[in-house]
């Protein structure tokens, strides 16, 4: 079948008065696959995820849920569970009435609900808490009743808009790899929202980065942070270098750019680049290398002066100055010594810049 | 050391609380104490509360008369409850959902009828209901009616009265408990697959419970001892237990009376706010 997705959206738009909270997004979620909507508050992730529960209509476009459109059914009507981001337990309920609450509503047996909600509470290792109530237990434990109220309905989607996010550091990690061991298990296709890279690169089969209402890529983690299709994304997720100049010369799958003061580079293009464009190169500090002596005809190499540089454990952050730019270049500190002299160059000290031309993208502008 | 920074301490509060104990002691532990004692009195020749000590006042009050006026009020008192509830509810909903400078302009509205005297708009109220007043002449003028609706002087009159008077009393509360709901437990009800209706019932109904059970009490209790509006829109011919209660210590000259009934009624309604509390406690759980 041609659209045997489990979640499909088609053209949508959202306005709000004549802001385009989401504009013309169109994607393809795929049944079991755990997708982020990745991007900086307000770039319209949320609003997707409310579209696709029902909260909010699109002004146009369609959406479809297990290939069926969806139009104006009503959320108590879509086979789409949510864990809010505030998770919205009911406060008057204890956590059992909580996560029961989805079955009752659809007339399932006593004997069936008591059964299933066990389940549930056991999935999210709470069976211990039923008899509490919300307000009793810490935001964690109440991340996990929110997730087990959504579950225990079976949904063909979970929706779940930044449910980490009242975590503190050490806790989200850890619900980070159990969300994805749960997602996993229960084969249930996740729709995750979030606006930390790291949480939907560690998590995401793909990732749909957002910005201005637009899915800007639509890819597996690896293709978003290795082959960014435009500048947004490749700042937006981890960290990058870049140098602003001008299309000189393009070689097949390569384009090489002038920059600054005669500078040349070269990296992979992406399609539509032509002579004397303007173009952006840019280049992830940990592809980079900082050398005593260049090889010589090296390209992509030239002297730079070492401007400061930071020690932070499994690598040294250094800060170079080329021709008054500057770059960040991370060196893996992968000998251990006590004397500071064998980690790096001092601030102030002469370097050889050097990267291969695979590493580095040229950008459109 | 220690012990005179905690005697100091102690008196300190002793002097906060005085004001408030005085008010309290002077202006309603005393006059209950006399209504209490007069309640058990006779009267003399001159209708002077008087001793011998005496429980006739209490065996009149059993007298179907009254048992029945009782009834009534508390009936009629309820109905204007309910009423005040199903208008109010929607009100102070509207008034939560809108932007907060809306709200502020909004609570204003429902509390200027407050800068006129509840007297004045009672009458009011009821020219509005007279056999030749506005509504009598519209309701004629499009043919509804053939002769005018005897509106005052009826059990609707002063249910009507009632309503208006103290419809306020069930807006405040029930906007004060909505604008605090956090609206993402409707998201996450529906979401949960509940309809309009369950939802209502199961999510929004308990956590405005505080707001209803408030409002509720402050409409019922000044209700069943209401007089003015009794007076008023009732014309003589409805009596409530609040106006009996006015004429034993008025027209009657039989204060004993009165302060028995008084006692009575402020008892029974005491042990029905306290049952209604512990029902509404009952059904909001731990929260």
């Amino acid at each position: 079948m041609a659209n045997d997705f489990a979640v499909e959206l088609r053209e949508v738009v959202k306005l709000y008065g004549t802001m385009a909270a989401v504009d013309h997004v169109s994607m393809s979620i795929r049944h079991n696959e755990f997708f982020s909507l990745l991007g900086p508050s307000g770039c319209g992730k949320t609003t997707c995820l409310r579209m696709i529960a029902g909260f909010e209509r699109p002004t146009s476009g369609q959406i479809l849920i297990d290939s069926r459109i969806m139009g104006l059914t009503p959320p108590f009507q879509r086979n789409v569970n949510t864990v809010f981001q505030s998770y919205a337990l009911f406060p008057h309920m204890t956590v059992e009435q909580n996560v029961a609450f989805g079955l009752e509503m659809k007339g399932v047996a006593r004997a069936e609900i008591a059964r299933r909600v066990g389940e549930a509470l056991a999935l999210v290792r709470l069976p211990h808490l039923a008899k509490r109530y919300p307000k009793q237990m810490s935001g964690g434990q109440q991340q996990r009743v929110a997730l087990a109220r959504a579950l225990v309905n079976r949904p063909k989607v979970l929706l779940l808009d930044e449910p980490l996010g009242a975590l503190d550091l050490k806790l989200r990690k850890e619900m980070q790899i159990e969300l994805k061991t749960l997602q996993r298990d229960v084969g249930i296709t996740f729709i995750y929202v979030t606006h930390d890279q790291e949480e939907a690169l560690t998590m995401s089969d793909r990732i749909a980065v957002m910005s201005h209402g637009k899915a800007l890529q639509i890819g597996s983690p690896l293709e978003i942070y290795e082959r960014p299709a435009c500048k947004f994304v490749a700042d937006f997720i981890g960290e990058t270098n870049f140098l602003e100049g001008r299309v000189t010369a393009i070689n097949g799958e390569f384009a090489t750019l002038s920059v600054g003061a005669g500078q040349t580079f070269t990296g992979r293009r992406v399609n539509g680049l032509r002579v004397g464009d303007p173009a952006t190169l840019s280049v992830r500090p940990e592809k980079m290398q900082l050398v005593e002596h260049p090889v010589d005809g090296a390209v992509n190499t030239y002297e730079v002066t070492v401007f400061s540089i930071a020690y932070v454990g499994s690598d040294t952050r250094v800060i170079i100055n080329l021709g008054g730019q500057r770059l960040d270049v991370w060196e893996q500190n992968s000998t251990s010594t006590l004397n500071p002299d064998d980690y790096f160059f001092k601030p102030g000290e002469k370097a050889w810049l050097t990267f291969k031309p695979e590493n580095a993208l040229v950008l459109a502008q | 050391m220690l012990q005179t920074i905690r005697e100091r301490k102690s008196l300190q509060l002793l002097g906060l609380m005085l004001p408030g104990g005085f008010w309290l002691i002077l202006f309603f532990a005393l006059p209950l104490a006399l209504i209490f004692a007069i309640s058990f009195m006779s009267r003399d020749d001159l209708s002077r509360p008087a001793l011998p000590l005496t429980l006739a006042n209490y065996q009149q009050t059993f007298d179907p008369l009254y048992i029945n006026l009782f009834l009534f009020s508390v009936g009629l008192s309820l109905l204007t409850t309910l009423i005040t509830l199903l208008i109010a509810f929607p009100v102070a909903l509207f008034m939560a959902r809108l932007p907060k400078r809306w709200r502020n302009i909004m609570t204003l509205l429902v509390m200027i009828p407050f800068w006129t005297n509840f007297l004045v708009r009672t009458y009011a109220l009821q020219f509005l209901m007279r056999a030749n007043g506005p509504i009598n002449t519209l309701l004629l003028s499009v043919g509804l009616i053939d002769e005018p609706a005897q509106m005052l002087s009826t059990p609707f009159a002063v249910l009507v009265g009632l309503v208006y008077g103290e419809l306020p009393f069930m807006i405040l509360p029930l906007y004060t408990s909505l604008e605090k709901f956090d609206w993402s437990m409707i998201e996450a009800a529906q979401d949960l697959g509940a309809n309009a209706l369950k939802t209502l019932a199961h999510v929004m109904l308990p956590l405005t419970a505080p707001g209803i059970l408030a409002g509720s009490i402050l409409v019922f209790v000044p209700s069943v001892g209401s007089y003015i509006t009794v007076e008023l829109m009732g014309g003589g011919k409805i009596n409530m237990i609040g106006r009996v209660i006015a004429q034993q210590f008025g027209q009657s000259s039989n204060w004993p009376f009165g302060s028995a009934i008084s006692l009575l009624l402020m008892i029974v309604v005491t042990l029905a706010a306290l049952v209604y509390f512990r029902i509404g406690r009952g059904e909001r759980g731990a929260v």
